[in-house]
């Protein structure tokens, strides 16, 4: 199976009819989305389909949020269309609204208003008659588990209460489609972990779809369905985790640590069979991609041996989606200038 | 609606979990009322006036009579008595005594032949306020000592009888109505403007901008919002000023409504003044950078603390634009003067026709996105 880029869905012989037969949440054609003469978002295309759980993957600066905005309608489209539930952003914004939930990737829910106090706001802002507003309110503070501190201010919650209450307002309103940004960043692992949990939980008491964003390769190939890599405002990659480790040259990565290791030791491991790339990482680290794990480490040990170079240590494993990301972006981490925004305004005091 | 009333919701429950951001929107301008009420308002007591007396005659002993008047009674000056003239000269100079009257010889002879007598007062006019205090007090001495021993029986000058409407007003009273108006444009500047842009700066408004409310909810809404937290502010400088500064009229009923008014349109033009300035604005640094410069540009020229009439053609100009001048002078008929609706009516026009064409420029500014 392969990604068709143009379109965004799967081309398979045994799977033709699958565009007839399952409906689309998302269908995102063609769409461009310029400042002044910077492309931020390049003719991206993709379709997420109904309850599935789509990641949007893509180095600092590649494009993800601006994408996210102009499906959630948060910034118009220079080019192309985005229907979300059926319902194209630029000509009926308000019913694309309804049918979707959105998490920011700032903490935005207001900290001087309790738990409850911001559900109930929202509730209003997206017309949940009052009568069912409490019962919906009540059980999505169980669902994230926030029930006993419902009457707590929220600047007195921790980073990770803060995000469950923000994934508690965004889906106040029962929307279809679910749009997370980045929703674990700046989380301690141990919160990271139970929003995962908690989206997982949710995702089997709701039929919802999620477009989730993030940096996080495990939280992606363990949440995600299927991925979209973004790079430079393109859409580079998309298919489901596992294809998209498959299409990744190499299927184990060596990562070994030499003493002293000579200027040419990158060249030299690069010879060893079945090795697709060489990548040093400083401190005398090497990681390497090969076709045959077992072979290549045979093969390496001898050449250290041989060379006079100690190995210090040494570990073999299977392609990550890390792996996935360098192959398709080129580095882990990139800075580049955030256009849309000029200005963030720092956290208040004791946030 | 719902949705417009849930912004005004989540606004008032921030304003009154903040009792901080109320306070201070209170406490400027009842400092700036108490502090220059009692600063501006007194007269010169117990000033140092030096006395040369070089004549040393009746007549000169007379002026030396009424100095002695004052210091008993008015207390305006206390006479310091030299003998050089030099040397009260630079006493004056140097600020030791704050005027010098020097009687120079042969005065009571001049007096006496009616041949032109003088004194001389010298005065430090770097201080225009005391100088001219003293120049006051110094020439109804003077007039009162070239007062006939008998007088005519039939007046043969034009004598002018001042008729006062009002009982003698104290310049915090005067204050008042400029410090109600201030309190109110803190509170839109604070809640209605740093608050504003410091939650597009957290993301605060990207929450509302997803949901289904239109723009004109949100329009209405924030402004619903700031124009009620200024109302609040309004009435309760209103009282507290009144009480602080003697004004009983706010206790009068008919008062009472026209000061509501005046209140609402006051807050309503200002808020929305508020955010058409800041409508496009995205640093939160901006609305704090600018607030000294619409304090002075608004509150200043609006003849809160001094008169309209004084000031050169262009600051007339700014005064006859300024929404401060007519809150200012709305105040001042309804809670000194005791006009009734009336006399203010003009005042609250100005101010709904600013509050419209402020919002009507604002709305199509205010983004639906981002």
């Amino acid at each position: 199976m392969i990604a068709d880029l143009n379109t965004g869905t799967e081309i398979s012989p045994n799977d033709s009819d699958a565009r007839t037969t399952v409906s689309n949440a998302i269908e995102v054609e063609h769409i461009v989305k310029k400042y002044g003469d910077f492309t931020a978002v390049d003719n991206v295309s993709f379709r997420v389909k109904e309850g599935e759980i789509f990641g949007l993957l893509g180095p600092n600066g590649a494009g993800k949020s601006t994408l996210i905005r102009m499906m959630t309608t948060l910034i118009p489209i220079t080019a192309g269309t985005a229907r979300i539930n059926g319902h194209d952003v630029q000509k009926d914004p308000n019913a694309a609204r309804r049918a979707i939930g959105v998490i920011p990737q700032a903490l935005t829910s207001d900290i001087d208003l309790t738990i409850e106090e911001n559900l109930i706001i929202y509730a209003k802002l997206y017309d949940v008659p009052a009568k069912k507003r409490k019962a919906a309110i009540d059980e999505l503070l169980e669902l994230v588990d926030l029930t006993k501190w419902r009457n707590a201010q929220t600047k007195t919650l921790s980073g990770g209460m803060r995000r469950r209450l923000e994934i508690a307002r965004g889906l106040v309103h029962s929307p279809q489609i679910f749009f997370l940004d980045e929703p674990t960043t700046g989380l301690d692992p141990v919160s990271r972990v139970a929003v995962w949990e908690m989206l997982t939980n949710i995702k089997s008491h709701r039929q919802l779809t999620i477009l989730i964003t993030t940096h996080y390769m495990d939280e992606a190939d363990r949440l995600c369905d299927r991925i979209a890599i973004v790079d430079h405002g393109k859409l580079v990659a998309l298919d489901t985790p596992m294809a998209l480790k498959a299409s990744v040259p190499g299927s184990n990565v060596i990562e070994a640590q030499f003493e002293n290791p000579p200027a040419d030791w990158e060249e030299k491991l690069h010879q060893l069979s079945a090795v697709t790339s060489v990548q040093h990482e400083g401190a005398g680290m090497y990681r390497i991609l090969t076709g045959n794990g077992s072979k290549t480490t045979t093969e390496l040990v001898e050449l250290a041996v041989q060379a006079g170079v100690g190995v210090k240590s040494l570990s073999v494993q299977n392609t990550t989606l890390d792996d996935v990301f360098v192959h398709y972006t080129g580095r882990q981490l990139r800075d580049e200038l955030q256009k849309a925004y000029s200005f963030v305004m720092p956290p208040r005091p004791g946030m | 609606m719902n949705r417009m009333m849930a912004i005004i919701e989540r606004e008032m429950r921030k304003f009154f979990r903040s009792p901080a951001l109320m306070m201070v929107s209170m406490i400027f301008p009842l400092v700036q009322l108490i502090v220059l009420g009692n600063a501006f308002g007194g007269k010169i007591k117990d000033a140092k006036l030096g006395l040369v007396d070089q004549d040393g005659g009746t007549q000169a002993l007379k002026i030396r009579e009424a100095f002695d008047s004052v210091r008993s009674n008015m207390r305006t000056f206390e006479p310091v008595y030299y003998t050089d003239q030099k040397r009260a000269v630079d006493d004056v100079r140097n600020g030791k005594i704050d005027g010098a009257v020097i009687i120079p010889p042969q005065y009571s002879r001049r007096v006496y032949e009616q041949d032109a007598p003088r004194i001389a007062l010298v005065v430090d006019n770097s201080d225009n306020f005391m100088s001219s205090t003293l120049e006051g007090e110094l020439t109804d001495i003077t007039n009162a000592l070239n007062q006939p021993t008998v007088s005519p029986r039939i007046l043969q000058q034009t004598v002018l009888q001042i008729v006062e409407l009002y009982p003698y007003i104290e310049y915090m009273k005067y204050l008042l109505p400029g410090s109600i108006t201030l309190a109110m444009f803190v509170s839109v500047m604070i809640g209605g403007g740093m608050l504003y842009i410091d939650d597009k700066a957290r993301g605060v408004h990207e929450g509302y901008l997803v949901t289904p409310i239109t723009k004109m909810e949100l329009v209405f809404g924030l402004n619903g919002a700031g124009a009620i937290k200024a109302v609040l502010t309004g009435v309760v400088i209103t009282l507290v000023g009144s009480l602080l500064a003697g004004v009983g009229t706010v206790f009068h009923l008919d008062t009472d409504l026209g000061l509501m008014v005046m209140i609402l349109l006051t807050s309503v033009g200002l808020n929305s003044m508020m955010f058409l300035m800041m409508v496009r604005v995205e640093d939160p640094l901006v609305p704090r950078a600018t607030f000294g410069i619409l304090n002075t540009l608004l509150f200043f020229p609006s003849g809160a603390i001094y008169p309209i009439q004084a000031f050169p053609w262009w600051l007339r100009a700014v005064a006859k634009a300024d929404p401060f001048t007519y809150a200012v002078h709305g105040f001042k008929c309804l809670l000194l003067k005791e006009t009734g609706l009336g006399a203010v009516v003009p005042d609250m026009i100005y101010l709904s026709i600013f509050a419209l064409a402020t919002l009507a420029v604002a709305t199509p500014l205010f983004k639906r996105t981002l």
